[in-house]
């Protein structure tokens, strides 16, 4: 049926496919029983675009460009021999028939995988039913892998203008950030001269400096929010200090211009987030940019019947970042965005270990008697990832990443152990732009016998 | 001279050269844009009318039910997507109960097949999210759904194929009568001479007709507003829903298309301006709170894009089809609104016989009637994809991810016959850039083989019309010179001198 197999097949080579696999290596998997399949010609995802420095801080603390970041990861998979298809596009992902009963999509987590043996790994996966990754490129044409655990790691796109309702015409010269930045970067071409941004995320704030620094005027960045979806270095570096404004609490309107964009029309927008009439600025331009958000690409992960959450748009995962579907992890962005690749790296490390794991057999017996505790997100705290913790798969630390729905000035997180607070910790600010996140040990929570949930929440200051 | 000389290249004009190059004549269609579907044509519904809105005895209820009947047929001879959906016409109260027997009867008088009344619960047994207020509704058996791109492609890619000749970016600017034929000029300075003129230029209809004729027609383009929703929300109806049609006005639609997105629309808004092709954020809104009267819960998270056509309204009311009384030789196919799309094959026919009747010509014997499409990877089984890769490993690169478009589909979208030439002109032929991400991916790269299929640079590739230019110059660092910055001066220009 198959016309190969894989231990792990990793959908993605960014930069959470690229640590997912070094990791998975580094944790004993022989590099040839991984697979990384990759859309683009080249390795290194987005970031290939993404010529400005400020990547790598937390990881090499080091000041690198986006490819520079990249190359690091990109040298490991190549040192280490870890095979890559590239220009291969992945197009179903199944669970191999007769195997769909055990792995029950509902389940979390590999408990949906008792009715396998032992603690061989290969029975364990094979338990959690193997997966059938159908993908195909010019060269090997359309085939189908068996794998024993796959790691969704395919990053997101951009919100496009059609999602936004934004009203007007329809002509060229309407882009999301991420492709202008491709245009530029890459192509070596200007999408246009005088620019409206309408957005404040990180791509829209680079993309404000980058177009400024090419020689285009950049008008204004619009933002919807009263507040920025960006990193504040971002806005100082990228906007303040080229004296770009940022009008918070405001949105386009109206986009003139027949065949290429004529005029942007922004306007303010009260506390229901609709236009004021009469607070219309009417900008004369060629382009529109837009970054109003980023979606993890899940559509594959759908097709399988992964959960997804309706926060994040990502997979609802546990501890070791697998999803609902038993030997399905999920890391990076299309786990949910993340501000900074540091902390992609990092999760994508996590996931490759755990799927290792899996398939070596160092799993604890799934027959053990093992004891989940929910982790609940409240108070501000929009998600948090994972969903859930097993005691017996917990590391020594776990991370719990996450984000808040507003900008909290003072106010403190606070991590609850059922209805006592476990810990509070003060932050002179927590921003929706801003990922966080709290570590928790697996001896506190071993010795909380009968904690029933984690909840994290977000106090403000008095 | 040619014999016919076809102004417009939306699906009306497209199904009058089709059906036209079945007869031994010269057959000419002049397009002011740069491609074919690109008026009122791009921007409907996409629906193939059962045949019970149109008043018995008027033009529309017989091309309506003619070109109905004609679909199934011709979308299998064509190759073009079809879909035998069914329709409903929802009725909320005992009023519209009897506005839904009034369509029924209308219906029959019209000779529309399988129409039934039937109650709200089994109506919301067929389409589990209709409305609870959803007290009856009108069933057609035989409405249906196409696409609106691919059934005007079709028809005129097989007109070319046939013979029609096309000119692309000929605005019409003059029609004269003279020695026995007309001259025609476009707004670049070319002139034809034909023998006939059959006007199917959409909202530009009445300007075309009263340059030849004294009795005037007028109209009005009617704005119409639409939402689309991604593909995740297939299922959501499998029917199309009308609303009942009141005073109030027709109401909005909700609808499968055939690629298993959601549509919902049209506003309904006369406007005086027929280029304002602009969506408005009162006409959105309204068509959102419009269709959540027929469905509840309409995944309004899952919109993917916006847009708005325009109707070619005529004051009369009904397709005005005919020879121009007083103007011998010069046809009319003009006030062409809903359901334009659905009569057009029919329109074709007719307005074909027409012609035939004023100058019989014998039938073409090497007519090729069959058409066959581009494949889709995107629906092909896995046998099937299998099979196109081993025929052509482009097959398998795939361009756009979110419709599954590869650069094998693409290549034959830009050699076709009538091929694409613009990012828009690709879209509607095979898909790419119509999905989720709406091109932010695929347009670098759709660009790239764009440029080098057509031998130019990708400066100079354009979203649809001359002017709408994806790119504006060089960056910096790729401009060493510093003359071509600024979009001051184009690399390309400065190459070819």
């Amino acid at each position: 049926m198959a016309d190969r197999t894989a231990k792990i097949v990793i959908i993605g080579g960014g930069p959470a496919g690229l640590s997912a696999a070094s990791s998975a290596v580094k944790e004993g998997v022989d590099p040839s029983d991984v697979l990384i399949l990759e859309r683009d010609h080249v390795l290194g995802g987005i970031l290939n675009q993404c010529i400005h420095n400020g990547f790598g801080l937390h990881t090499f603390h080091e000041e690198l460009t986006g490819p520079e970041y990249a190359e690091r990861f990109e040298k490991i998979v190549k040192e280490e021999r870890i095979p890559c298809l590239l220009d291969t596009i992945v197009v179903n992902i199944e669970i191999e028939k007769g195997a769909e009963a055990a792995a029950s999509p509902d389940g979390t987590g590999i408990d949906a995988c008792k009715a396998g043996s032992g603690n061989d790994g290969a029975a364990l996966s094979a338990a959690c039913g193997r997966k059938l990754v159908s993908a195909m490129n010019k060269t090997d044409g359309y085939f189908t892998i068996e794998a024993e655990t796959v790691i969704l790691a395919m990053g997101c796109r951009e919100r496009p203008r059609g999602a936004l309702n934004i009203p007007g015409y329809r002509p060229a010269g309407i882009y999301t950030a991420g492709t202008a930045q491709r245009f530029v970067n890459i192509e070596g071409r200007m999408p246009g001269h005088r620019v409206v941004i309408l957005g404040s995320g990180d791509i829209g704030l680079i993309m404000a400096r980058r177009m400024t620094l090419e020689g285009a005027k950049v008008e204004v960045v619009a933002e919807l929010m009263p507040y920025s979806g960006g990193l504040k270095r971002n806005i100082v570096q990228c906007l303040d200090d080229f004296g770009i404004p940022l009008k918070l609490s405001h949105t386009v309107v109206d986009i003139r211009g027949k065949e290429r964009v004529e005029a942007v029309t922004i306007a303010q927008v009260g506390p229901d987030r609709k236009p004021v009439p009469g607070t219309e600025e009417t900008y004369e331009c060629d382009t529109l940019l837009l970054s109003c958000g980023l979606i993890p690409e899940n559509e594959l992960s759908g097709q399988l019947g992964v959960k997804l959450s309706g926060v994040t748009s990502g997979p609802v995962v546990n501890e070791s970042l697998e999803t609902s579907v038993p030997g399905v992890f999920a890391c990076g962005n299309v786990l949910h965005v993340h501000d900074l690749v540091d902390y992609v790296s990092e999760e994508a490390a996590q996931a490759g270990k755990c799927a290792a794991k899996l398939v070596l057999g160092k799993c604890p017996a799934p027959d053990a008697p093992e004891r989940v505790i929910p982790v609940l997100a409240k108070d501000g705290v929009r998600y948090t990832v994972p969903a859930e913790i097993r005691l017996n798969h917990m590391d020594e630390l776990q991370t719990i990443r996450f984000r808040v729905g507003g900008v909290y000035k003072g106010a403190s997180v606070v991590i609850d152990f059922d209805d006592q607070i476990f810990r509070s910790q003060k932050k002179k600010i927590l921003a929706p732009g801003e990922m966080e996140q709290v570590i928790l040990k697996k001896s506190d929570l071993e010795h909380a016998a009968d904690l029933k949930a984690v909840t994290i929440r977000v106090a403000q200051a008095e | 001279m040619v014999d016919v000389l076809i102004i417009g290249a939306g699906v009306t004009g497209s199904a009058i050269a089709r059906e036209l190059a079945r007869t031994e004549r010269s057959v000419l269609v002049l397009e002011r844009e740069l491609d074919v579907c690109e008026g009122t044509s791009k921007a409907n519904s996409g629906i193939v009318h059962a045949g019970h809105d149109a008043k018995p005895g008027s033009m529309k209820a017989r091309m309506n039910v003619m070109g109905s009947r004609m679909m199934p047929a011709l979308s299998r001879e064509l190759d073009f997507p079809f879909e035998n959906n069914t329709s409903l016409v929802i009725g909320m109260s005992a009023e519209d109960r009897e506005t839904l027997e009034e369509l029924l009867e209308q219906g029959r008088k019209n000779g529309v097949a399988d129409l039934s009344i039937i109650s709200g619960q089994e109506a919301r047994r067929l389409e589990p999210n209709l409305s609870e207020n959803v007290t009856c509704a009108l069933r057609c058996g035989t409405g249906g759904i196409v696409d609106p791109f691919l059934l005007n492609i079709a028809l005129a890619e097989n007109a070319n194929v046939n013979g029609v000749r096309f000119e692309f970016g000929r605005a019409v600017t003059d029609i004269k009568r003279e020695r026995g034929g007309f001259v025609v000029k476009c707004a670049d300075g070319s002139l034809y001479e034909a023998k006939f003129v059959v006007n199917a230029a959409g909202v530009y209809a009445d300007k075309f007709h009263n340059m030849v004729s004294a009795h005037k027609l007028h109209i009005t383009p009617r704005r119409g507003e639409y939402l689309l929703m991604d593909r995740k929300t297939q299922g959501f109806v499998r029917a199309t829903i009308f609303q009942c049609p009141t005073k109030m006005g027709k109401g909005v639609l909700v609808t499968p298309t055939c690629h298993g997105n959601l549509l919902i629309g049209p506003t309904a808004e006369d406007i005086d301006d027929k280029e304002a092709t602009a969506t408005t954020a009162k006409g959105l809104a309204e068509v959102l709170a419009k269709a959540g009267l027929s469905a509840e819960h309409i995944p309004a998270r899952q919109v993917i894009t916006s847009f708005c056509g325009l109707r070619a309204h005529e004051d009369g009311g009904d397709f005005i089809l005919g020879e121009c009384a007083d103007c011998p030789g010069f046809f009319d196919a003009a006030g062409i609104e809903s359901p334009g799309l659905t009569s057009a094959p029919a329109i074709g026919v007719y307005m074909a016989e027409l012609i035939q009747e004023k100058d019989r010509r014998p039938e073409k014997k090497n007519f090729t009637a069959k058409r066959k499409g581009i494949p889709c990877m995107a629906t092909a089984s896995p046998e099937e994809r299998r099979r196109l890769v081993a025929e052509n490993p482009l097959y398998a690169n795939v361009v756009c991810r979110c419709e599954l478009v590869t650069e094998g589909e693409i290549l034959d979208a830009i050699h076709r016959p009538l091929g694409a030439k613009t990012l828009d002109g690709i879209k509607r032929r095979v898909r790419a850039g119509m999905g989720r991400c709406q091109a932010g991916f695929c347009t670098p790269k759709q660009m790239d083989i764009l440029a080098r299929e057509l031998g130019t640079d990708i400066g100079a590739i354009v979203k649809s019309g001359p002017e709408a230019r994806i790119l504006e110059g060089y960056t910096k660092e790729d401009d060493p010179v510093g003359e071509i910055a600024f979009g001051m001066k184009n690399r390309t220009d400065t190459e070819a001198q």
